[in-house]
């Protein structure tokens, strides 16, 4: 049955029945009828954020978070712009998404007019797609379009420009049960090619040294249990890359953790000497690789991936496989045969124990440790979000991640500020879990403003600033490769704990070790107010160990073995762990 | 790695505005090089015929397809192999003659099916269909006359 409604009824009838819950964003001139509509739906909850970039990163936050599709609405011209580095970011890390932003009507279109911009223009090379609702009649098929390739194949952000007049006219409206993209088919579903899971099979049988390099595309396929299933069945270790943390539980014998530029010192030493390498879901990024020709420089190489354009990008490998990783990974189980890897499990294990974690305590508390206390009180059961620099890379080595959609960071664009809205984000979408920001002075102060925004909905999120007045991994690099000259890393003093209670927030400040853990419990048991807890931390740590740029795995820089003759002592993320298990490896 | 190549890959792409600039944008982000690139609607009015030269070895043309395939508004991509498809350039380029050499050049463009299409002022324009390598050919033959312009429409190519 047909209905004559306006366009931005019909806009908000089509969120709904994509399953919308919640939208973040900010009103405008361009989109008041949009705001409109949606503020009367029963369905979906409106966000008000302080700034776009925050609505963005919730929706992208969101999403990580839930699985589901993020939504954020901006106004035209600088309300979209301000969406660019939202979009940029989920665009990287294959985040589904939609953006809807106003837009003047169409008849002045290309005039000028006041606050137009060309937002399909400007975000066209950080979307997966983009549309621009010309006639009000088109507005359910393209919604309909827009949420299925944002959720479908590699996922991704899709943006939506809607001119003013298209959200006011009235169409007839239906809402279509089926889409019908004919340049999308292959990509929503490609086909799989036995052939080739057979030949990666055939590689992984004849292996005597394998891992598996897994990377987000397992946590967005939802294939986690896949995976362990075939680690198992095969007894092959696992190593993930930043974005595919919690893909693998890190309490599992077979976990090798992270990998690459400040991956463990093992497990880096393991994939250089492995004989066959299992890429799922994973790009063969150059943080994760170094130099491209001596990554696993003696493996087979196998790379299952949805997206056919990240085979042979940067590595090329001996046996591609396309396909959704769950259907993949659900005929690789079929076909590989129980590995006695006992030797190989050895090795590594034997590594592991000779270059562990390592830290050196200084004067004053190290942010390492703070990162471990989280990991002990959270029982590694939290969600995570993170800034983008160092306190990104001691999250990723010192908490240890056990369920897909537990680690939120920023990895292919590298967004500073993606902490907070990020760790909103996923708040609305999980309200009963407990949500950790872990995030730097330099990231935090980018979008802090959002504190307002978790105040006004009384979200229990917790944020840990890791205060070392310092873009730190900045200064780490302008120590390592500009001899120490510091330019413009330096930040100056802010008081967080009274920029917390200016956004009704509770803003505690740690100087000491003792009372780390202390303020940890303390933000734990706050469950109707955000916690600002700013951890005053050692200015000239930093993050090891490294393979500088351009490097091969094996040549590391901060090895256990330079930082233990400095004085340092090993570490582990948590205590339990090896107990559990002889073989653990995590 | 193997040396780069000349291809022809022959895209379905929506019928629509702005498919050009997704498709020119994606492959300027990448740092692919366009040799030439035509368009023009097909026997289906919705759906647009592009064909594009592009110069790359096989790894790098395999990435091409992949990202091509990869926007919304991209049907289908093809590689139209050697010897397997048909191709026609049009050719137009106005050349300094007079009119005592126009027999002269007349001979020349006769074994090109080419041919005189306009005259004024001692300026000749010349029109030729042909494959690239032939066009060539004879854009060097010319070249005796003084070209002082030269425009070419890109391949157009029809599998077999």
């Amino acid at each position: 049955m047909s209905q004559r409604l306006k366009g931005a009824k019909i806009l908000v009838d089509c969120l709904e029945r994509e399953g919308v819950e919640v939208a973040f964003g900010i009103p405008g001139g361009a989109n008041l009828p949009t705001f409109d509509a949606v503020n009367q739906s029963t369905k979906i909850k409106l966000i008000l954020t302080v700034h776009e970039q925050g609505a963005a990163h919730m929706a992208d936050g969101y999403a990580r978070a839930s699985g589901k599709v993020g939504v954020c609405l901006a106004t035209s011209g600088p309300g979209a712009t301000n969406l660019v580095t939202g979009l940029g970011t989920a665009y990287m890390d294959s985040v589904p998404m939609v953006a809807l932003t106003g837009q003047v009507r169409t008849s002045v279109i290309g005039n000028d007019a006041f606050q137009e911009g060309d937002t399909i223009g400007i975000t066209r090379p950080v979307t997966k797609h983009s549309y621009l609702v010309k006639d009000v009649k088109d507005m359910a098929r393209i919604v309909r379009e827009a949420f299925t390739i944002a959720r479908t194949g590699r996922p991704g952000p899709v943006l939506i420009d809607l001119p003013v007049d298209t959200t006011v006219n009235e169409a007839d409206y239906t809402w279509p049960e089926t889409v019908a993209i004919r340049g999308y088919k292959v990509q929503a579903e490609p086909p799989i090619s036995l052939d080739a899971i057979r030949a990666a099979a055939d590689a992984i049988n004849k292996s005597k040294k394998p891992i598996l390099y897994v990377g987000a595309g397992v946590i967005h396929s939802g294939a986690a249990a896949e995976l362990i299933e075939l680690a198992h069945k095969a007894h092959i270790p696992v190593t993930t890359t930043l974005l595919g943390l919690g893909a693998f539980p890190e309490t599992d014998a077979l976990s090798l953790g992270m990998l690459g530029m400040h991956g463990f010192e093992y497990t880096n030493y393991a994939v250089a000497q492995c004989d066959c390498l299992i890429g799922v879901g994973a790009r063969f990024d150059d943080r994760v690789t170094g130099k491209p020709d001596e990554f696993a420089r003696n493996a087979k190489k196998i790379h299952i991936d949805v997206d056919p354009s990240s085979i042979n990008k940067t590595v090329v490998v001996d046996y591609p496989v396309v396909g959704d990783v769950k259907r993949v990974l659900r005929e690789l189980i079929k076909l590989v045969q129980p590995l006695d890897t006992k030797d190989w499990v050895g090795i590594i294990a034997d590594m592991k124990k000779k270059f562990p974690l390592i830290y050196r305590e200084k004067h004053k508390v190290l942010p390492q440790y703070i990162i471990q206390q989280i990991s002990e009180a959270t029982n590694g059961n939290a969600v995570i979000a993170t800034g983008v620099g160092q306190h990104q890379m001691w999250a990723a080595q010192f908490y240890q991640f056990n369920k897909p959609r537990s680690m939120i960071t920023s990895g292919g664009f590298g967004t500073m500020g993606f902490g907070l809205p990020a760790a909103i984000g996923a708040q609305f979408a999980r309200p009963n879990d407990v949500v950790w920001d872990i995030d730097g002075d330099g990231s935090f102060q980018m979008t802090a403003q959002e504190l307002a925004t978790a105040a006004q909905h009384k979200l229990p999120v917790k944020v840990a600033i890791m205060n070392n007045q310092h873009h730190g991994m900045v200064r780490q690099w302008q120590d390592l490769f500009y001899e120490g000259r510091h330019a413009a890393s330096r930040l100056n003093p802010v008081d967080f704990v009274k920029l917390a209670e200016a956004n009704h927030c509770v803003g505690i400040r740690v100087e000491e070790k003792e009372d780390v853990r202390k303020a940890i419990d303390r933000a734990m048991s706050i469950n109707d107010k955000p916690t600002v807890i700013e951890f005053m931390v050692e200015q000239a740590e930093n993050v090891w160990p490294m393979i500088a740029p351009g490097k091969a795995h094996d040549q590391l820089l901060g090895t256990y073995e330079q930082l233990s003759k400095e004085g340092g002592q090993p570490q582990r993320r948590r205590a339990q762990a090896d107990e559990e298990s002889k073989l653990s490896l995590g | 790695m193997s040396e780069t190549q000349k291809h022809t890959l022959s895209c379905l792409v929506e019928n629509q505005f702005g498919v050009l600039v997704r498709i020119a944008g994606l492959i300027s982000a990448r740092g692919f090089n366009i040799d030439s690139l035509s368009v023009s609607t097909t026997e289906d009015p919705t759906v647009s015929r592009m064909t594009i030269v592009v110069e790359a070895d096989p790894i790098k043309l395999e990435q091409v397809k992949n990202q091509l395939n990869r926007l919304i508004d991209v049907i289908d991509v093809k590689e139209l192999k050697e010897n397997a498809f048909f191709d026609r350039e049009l050719l137009l380029a106005k050349v300094q003659a007079k009119d005592d050499r126009h027999g002269e050049l007349a001979s020349i463009l006769k074994p090109f099916d080419a041919k005189i299409a306009d005259k004024y002022n001692g300026l000749v324009v010349i029109e030729a269909t042909g494959n690239s390598g032939t066009l060539d050919r004879l854009v060097d033959q010319l070249r005796a006359f003084g070209i002082s312009t030269l425009v070419r429409t890109g391949r157009v190519a029809l599998e077999r």
